[in-house]
Order: structure tokens, then sequence, then C-alpha cells
């Protein structure tokens, strides 16, 4: 299905002039997004876009275009800009293309077939359905924000002058709603969603009583004192943090002197209930894939091992220049050069339900939602501060909602703070998977 | 970068199953970029997008469908499949006459940076790095962009009407790790103006990248924010972001209609203290927000959404003024083809007041001032909003006293609004922004004069 895209990204490849490195990216993607409101279809859209990336090394410079077309001319202009970029790069040792390092590609089921012949109309149906479970769950539902289905077929090739030629294809749809709920003044919003391959994996209803639940929940929420407390972060809030956590283990940032984890590797980072792998070949995750975004094979890492620091991600470049070899890690669209990243993070689960765990707090808080972590985050120096909301617990029960409160401390003590990982690992449309985590010793600021 | 004969037949195509609206948008965008990092230019990026988008609105249902091919059957194609989303039952045809007007944003743009060597955009990234480095040995790492972008656009639609802009963004920003006893700190400092390559007669890069520094090693010494509730004085320039999340996005007519916003039906009452004003201008010149039109071909206007504390109006775009009866207030904007377009803020702001801002943090007892904001983030439909301090101090019997460590504050707009009791005579607008709705992003200003609010929960880890 993609191989019309890996003929395009053979030929650019096949212009390379003596000397010269070259690799072609190219993508291609067939979007629908469906928003109802009341019943009705709010708005539709629909399109085919698609792309090239051109990345161009010659004695240790690199340059690099892009065009967001695959007309031939647009081809030729970015090539004849990814040369003229190179000059300006400064020498680099370590500039250069990835090359086959002998890792197979993964064989992973990322196509679901009956995504592509899904009628639309069932599509819309199913999105109104999500909004009428939302609006029916609770007499105090007043509206929603947004209810809405959208899906993707990507497909994506890379080849390089250096042996790399790989192309693959994958579906995703997912269902999201924001609900709001309403007693006298006071509105309280609340979301929900429902990922998968193909429209069979999603359920609408699930989806819409989470998002009314998580609304309703809120209403009468005051700002709690200020203290500290035992936290439980949800599944949703954790895997943000986790999103976080994964840059300081990116093998660059290392390099660079901006990981604060750089000296420590086989050194104890955390708790050693923690144990952080990135695994873009599980299926399940959302944003699994079989190849990187320099077309090595994807691949588990195990980043941190019963608290103890193991590995940092790297791509071709980041390996070279750190002595190691990559671990798959490069991170890309086809408007920009790879970057490392981990794929697809996630914790290994512990035993306990969030009910257990909950039951095992005798003053604390459950966070349901946070806001503002590209603010109030800095992965550098660790500090850590967000918005949040969510439930109280006291005497081991969830209690009255609570909002208007921040919670923070550094990215460093709150690994080692962590008291238990919860059993119900949780996929969403994200590049990290949710989990139940406890943490101990977060400063609540509020009234 | 269409002709009109064919615009005006995609139109009536567009049209022809009982459309109600139809509008092509389409965009020729090229951007260049150049990233120092550790020492090297990394690498220039050259990239060019150009499509258009076709939207087609049915009763409260709007159809749309993005197309890269500009040609007359590209159009075509799309405007069917925009068509045939919006689902029209209607039939016949109908004819579109165009009436071109032309958009004006009452400056010129003195050096288009596609004119400009790019060893000359190089070389800024070399001199910033340079004098980053020297502010000291701490400053352990440095990194610096350089971008610039052109933005071609032509808004035709089913209402005869039919113009093109383009747009011309220039940007520079410096990144510093500082390295101490205590671990890592951050520093920041980024301009950015819809002008050319005039940026840089503006701003001395050597300059910005001595603040960025300077930023970072301040923070080295800092101890952690306070936790809990106190007076916040937050500084001229530094901390727009505050009204663009305490009241700009709930000030969205979409957000608005849908109830979810803590602003609605409160037009014509007290929301803000006496004497604070905040207008929405997308007429501001060289501002990183400035549009000539807006990206549904509307001309960019001053609106004033809250005068002397009193609610006046929300901003608007084309649908949602339609249904109202009522004008597009100018704020119809979308990240590019590929999106539907939506209420969006431009450069947003609150007007001076009168005291003198040394004066304001005098009689300030014991408070947070804060120099620099960072990003934020608000739930419209409750209000709560969140923003980031990137630079801030301790105020100690009403004098800046000691550097605080990154957080965040937390506090409710339409109560924020009320607790303003201080407004300085120093307004400046802040640095560039990028503001984020239902996931596209586009540029934004703001600006303060200084201000104090009395009491904000400052999100720290000391007692």
């Amino acid at each position: 299905m993609s191989e019309d895209l890996l003929a395009i990204a053979d030929r650019v490849v096949a212009m390379a002039k003596p000397g010269e490195q070259i690799e072609a990216v190219v993508v291609r993607g067939t979007e629908t997004e469906i928003r109802v409101f009341e019943g009705d279809v709010e708005s539709l859209s629909s399109a085919q876009s698609q792309g090239v990336g051109i990345r161009i090394v010659v004695d240790g410079r690199q340059g690099f275009a892009y065009a967001g077309s695959l007309d031939e001319s647009a081809i030729a202009e970015t090539l004849a800009d990814a040369r003229d970029n190179v000059s300006f790069a400064t020498f680099d040792e370590f500039a250069g293309l990835a090359e086959p390092d002998g890792v197979a590609i993964p064989v992973l089921d990322l196509h679901g077939d009956a995504l592509v012949s899904f009628a639309t109309a069932d599509k819309i149906a199913m999105a109104i359905e999500l909004e009428r479970v939302v609006m029916a769950a609770d007499p105090r539902i007043s509206g929603i924000e947004s209810a809405e289905y959208a899906d993707s077929i990507s497909e994506a090739a890379i080849a390089s002058s250096t042996g790399i030629r790989t192309a693959g294809s994958e579906t995703s749809c997912f269902l999201a709603t924001y609900a709001m709920a309403t007693e006298g003044d006071e509105t309280q919003t609340g979301f929900g969603f429902s990922v998968g391959r193909e429209p069979s994996d999603l359920t609408p209803s699930a989806a819409a009583i989470e998002a009314a639940e998580r609304a309703t929940r809120m209403l009468g929420a005051v700002q709690p004192a200020s203290g500290r407390l035992t936290v439980v972060l949800d599944p949703w809030v954790t895997a943000q943090f986790l999103g976080i956590l994964g840059y300081t283990l990116d093998g660059e940032s290392v390099l660079k002197g901006r990981s604060l984890f750089a000296d420590r590797l086989g050194e104890s980072v955390g708790s050693s209930l923690l144990t952080l792998i990135d695994d873009p070949t599980d299926v399940r995750s959302f944003t699994a894939t079989d190849a990187d975004g320099e077309g090595l094979a994807a691949r588990r890492n195990v980043l941190i091992e019963n608290g103890v620091l193991q590995k940092f991600v790297h791509n071709a470049y980041s390996a070279r220049r750190a002595g190691t070899v990559s671990t798959g890690n490069a991170v890309r669209g086809f408007k920009s050069t790879p970057s490392v990243g981990c794929l697809s993070v996630s914790l290994v689960p512990g035993i306990s339900d969030p009910a257990a765990l909950i039951a095992g707090i005798d003053d604390g808080v459950l966070v349901q939602e946070v806001s503002g972590l590209h603010s109030g985050v800095n992965p550098v120096s660790g500090d850590f501060s967000t918005g949040a909301e969510g439930l109280r617990i006291r005497n081991g029960e969830l209690a009255e909602p609570v909002r208007e409160f921040t919670i923070a401390s550094t990215l460093q003590k709150m690994l080692r703070d962590v008291q238990a990982v919860g059993n119900d690992l949780q996929f969403l449309p994200m590049n990290a998977t949710g989990v139940s985590l406890v943490v101990a010793d977060l400063t609540v600021s509020g009234s | 970068m269409i002709e009109q004969s064919v615009l005006e037949e995609v139109l009536g195509v567009a049209m022809r199953t009982g459309g109600e609206f139809a509008e092509v948008f389409a965009e020729d965008r090229r951007n260049a970029s150049a990233v120092l990092d550790d020492g090297r230019v990394e690498e220039l990026t050259s990239g060019r997008d150009r499509g258009a988008g076709i939207r087609v609105v049915v009763g409260d249902t709007t159809g749309f469908a993005h197309t890269a091919d500009l040609t007359e059957v590209g159009l075509i194609a799309a405007a069917e499949a925009a068509a045939a989303a919006a689902r029209g039952g209607g039939g016949g045809t109908n004819v579109v006459a165009l009436d071109r007007r032309s958009a004006s944003r009452g400056y010129d743009i003195e050096t288009y940076p596609g004119d400009v060597a790019k060893a000359r955009k190089v070389e800024l990234l070399g001199r910033a790095n340079d004098a980053a480095r020297a502010v000291g040995g701490a400053i352990s790492q440095v990194s610096v962009s350089y971008g610039d972008n052109r933005r071609h656009i032509l808004v035709a639609n089913s209402d005869g009407l039919f113009v093109e802009d383009d747009t011309v963004r220039t940007f520079f920003a410096v990144s510093c790790v500082a390295t101490g006893d205590a671990g890592m700190q951050t520093g920041r400092e980024s301009v950015g103006h819809t002008i050319g390559f005039e940026l840089f007669d503006r701003y001395d890069v050597d300059q910005l990248a001595r603040n960025a520094a300077d930023r970072a090693l301040t923070k080295l010494a800092a101890r952690p924010a306070p936790s809990g509730q106190m007076p916040v004085v937050i500084g001229s320039g530094g901390g727009g972001v505050l009204f663009h999340e305490a009241c700009g996005h709930g000030l969205e007519a979409d957000l608005v209609a849908k109830g979810a916003s803590v602003f609605r039906g409160r037009v014509g009452q007290q929301v803000a203290s006496k004497g604070v004003t905040v207008v929405d201008d997308g007429t501001m010149e060289r501002e990183w927000g400035n549009i000539a039109v807006d990206d549904e071909g509307n001309p960019a206007q001053r609106n004033v959404l809250i005068e002397d504390g009193v609610l006046t109006d929300y901003m608007w775009d084309h649908l949602r003024a339609r249904k109202e009866g009522r004008r597009s207030s100018g704020n119809g904007r979308r990240q590019s083809y590929q999106n539907l377009p939506m209420v969006r803020m431009t450069n947003t702001y609150l007007l001076a007041g009168e005291e003198d801002p040394e004066s304001i943090i005098a009689s300030t007892p014991k408070g947070v001032y804060v120099k620099h904001l960072g990003g934020g983030q608000v739930n419209t439909a409750t209000g709560d909003f969140v923003f980031g301090m990137t630079e801030a101090y301790l105020i100690e019997d009403g004098k800046i006293t000691e550097p605080l460590r990154e957080g965040n504050l937390i506090g409710n707009g339409p109560e924020v609004l009320q607790r303003i009791d201080a407004l300085g005579n120093d307004f400046a607008m802040g640095p560039p922004g990028t503001c984020g709705k239902d996931g596209q992003g586009v540029p934004v200003g703001d600006g303060v004069p200084t201000l104090r609010v009395s009491s904000l929960t400052i999100g720290g880890t000391a007692a």
C-alpha cells in the first residue's frame, strides 16, 4: 500500500551526488474528524495530506528541507534547498545518517483494515451516540464542550543512501468528549475517551460515562488547605508525568548537559517499585510502531529497572556521539530532522487496583486532572508544579472534590517518593501509557 | 495564487448541493529556521506548505476538505468532498460573483527575510552563543534559534468576499542552562514581530543572549517558591498571559455559545476591578499577533472586551457572528489551510493605569514579584487557570529580595479580575507567544503594565 511512497523515496535517494548522504522521508495521511453538537454534525473534515522531508549530509555537515506536497517540482525544489542548507551547518564529526544495524523490523499488526472500509455515516453515528450517552448519564449534565470521532491512516516510507529502506502503514481512531455538569451557578468539566486501531475497538458508552462521572463528581469542589499530602495520580495524569520524565532520559539531552540524570547510569534514581520501559512494539499502545524516525527497528528498552537507571534512549547521531548504538528512538515528522525521544513509555504495573491504593491512604488527594505542565515543570532543573483538581482521600475513602490548587515537588524527589504502582494500565491517545501512581509528600498549595 | 474565475467556479460547485455558505482558503507558506545548539549550527531548515481548505455550511453543519493541489481539478474535488461532508440536500446551481478587496496593515516590510543571505542568519546564531557564554563559566549550555516565515493567504467566499494578504514574521530566541552546586537552571529570552529582518535593527542579539544567561544565573541562587496565597505583582510586559488565560479564552464566542465559559451571559456586568480595560487588537502594528485580515478574510479590529471593569463584548468569528446576526470581530483564525477557523485572540492586553510601578512594589509588604511569566492554561467552563513564573522574586517589606525557583500560580478568572488592586503607568508588550486551542497553534501577543493581584495561590514547595 505504501510502495508508491517508497518508490518516491528511492527516486530521491538515487539523486545523491558523489560524497552526499541522502535520506528521504515520505508520508501520507488520510484523516477524518467529526464533531457533533446537540445530536447533529457540527463539522466533518475529511482530507488527505502528504509531504516529503529530505536530509543531506556532506563531509560532516547537515542540511534539511521539506515540502507539504509530493509533486515532482516540489521534490526537486526541496532537494535543492536541502543541498543549499548543508554549507551553513557547523562541521560535526558525528553527523551522518542512520545505517542498518541488523535488528529486524518487528512484524506488528498496526493496520486495522476495518477502519479503511468503515462508512462515514457509521462514524457520525458513533459520535452522536457518544454525545447522547453523556447527556443521558446524569441529570446534572448540562451540555458538552466537545464530542468527536477522529481517525487516521498514516503511511510513511524512509530510504537513505546508507541502506535504510522501510515503509509501513498504521491506522488509529478515537472518541473523545468533554462533558459539563452544572449545579446552580457552578459548572465542572470532565473528559472521557476511547482509542483503538479500528472502530470495533471503540466503546462510546464507556467514554461517555467516564466523562460524565469525572464532571459530576467535581460539583461542589472547594479549594483545599495547603499542606503536604500523599497523592494518587490517576492514569491520565501519570501518563503526562511519564512523558516529561522521558525527556530527562533522552540521550541527546544527556550529551548536551540538559538531563538531571546525566551521570546516574547504574545508580538508584527512584523507588524500587519503579520499572520504566519504552516499548513501541506493544501493539496496544496508541503510538506503537515497527520502525523509528530513521527507519531502524523499533524495540523494547528498559530505562529504569526496580529504581535503578539502566539506559538512555538514542537515535543514530546521539548514539554515535555517545559511543553506543541507536536504541531505535529517532522521533520526527517530515518537517524536521530526527530528534531523540521515548516512543511509548510505560511503567510496569503493580498488583493493587485503584480502590485498594486509595484504601491504604488516611489523608491524601486523588488528582484526576493537571494543568500547566508546559509552564510549571522544568525537566532540566526538575522543578515540578502544576495546577490540579480531584478528590480528597480521608480514611481510605474518596471524600469531597477539590480544585484550584497546585501540587509541587521535584522530579528527582517524586521518583523516590513513589509508594505504589497500580495494576490499571490504560492506553491513551499519547506516547505514554497510564497507570495509577501513589506519590508521598507532595506540596499541595491551596487556601 | 488562484484565478478569480476558478474561485468562482469552485465556490459554485461547493454550493451546488444546497450549501448556505462556502469558502476557499488558500495558503502558500514558506518557513526558514536555523538552530545552534551545543556550540554547533546543527542545521538550516527550509520548508514550504501550500494548499487550500474548502468549507461548506448547511444549517449548523460544516463540511471541510483540504488539498495540496491548487489546480482547478484539485480544488473542485475538494469542494465536492466538503459539500458531501456537509450533507447538503438541495439542488440547483449557485452563481458566485467575487468582489476583490485589498488588505492593508498600515506599514511595510522593510527587508524580506527571503532576500537575506542565509549566512547572515547563521552569523546571528554564533554571536548570540558567544555573548551568552561570555556572561560566565556557570553557563553550561546555550541553544539559539532563528525563524522566519512568509504566509500568503487568499480567502474567497460565497458572500462575494475575495481578499489576499501576505504576512511576514521573524523570530529569535536564546535558551541557556546554568549549572551550580544545587543543580541546573534555565533562562530564556525571545523576540518576535510581524516584520522582516529589520527585527535585528530593533534588537541587539548580544543583549538578548545576555538577558537569557542572566535569567539562568539568577535562578541558580533561587530558593523554592512559597506555597499558598499572597499578593502577586506582575511586571510590565512580562505577564500578559495572565489576561490571555484569566479572561481571554473565556470571551471567545464559540466557547460562550456552548455554555463552556464562566463569562456567559455577563455582558454589561462588572466582571473586573474598576480601571481594568482589556483589549484584543489585531491591528497593533508589527506585534506578533498582528493580522491585516483574519483567516476568514475579515479586517482585523481593535476590540474592547472589558472597559473599566465592565464586560463589553466577546470575540467573534464568521460562523458565530452569522448565527447571532452580527458582524465578525475579525477573530476567525486557523493554524493552516488544513484546519477549520475558530475564534482566536490576536494581541490581548491590559491598558495602563496611573500608578508609579515602584510604589506598587513599595506598598506590598509581603508577596511575590513575577517579572516574566511562562505559558498558561485555562478551563474556561470553571474559570480556573494556571500560569508559570519563569523569573520571579520575593517581595519583603516592600522590596524585591530573593529570586524564586519556577512554579505555577493558580487562580480563578472572574475572582482574579476583581482582585486587581493596582495598575502601573508603564505598559509594555511581552514576548511572542503561540496560543493553542483544539490542537491548533496561532501566533499571539500580549501586554500589561505593572499590576498587583491582591491574592493568588502560588504553587511552590516552601512553607
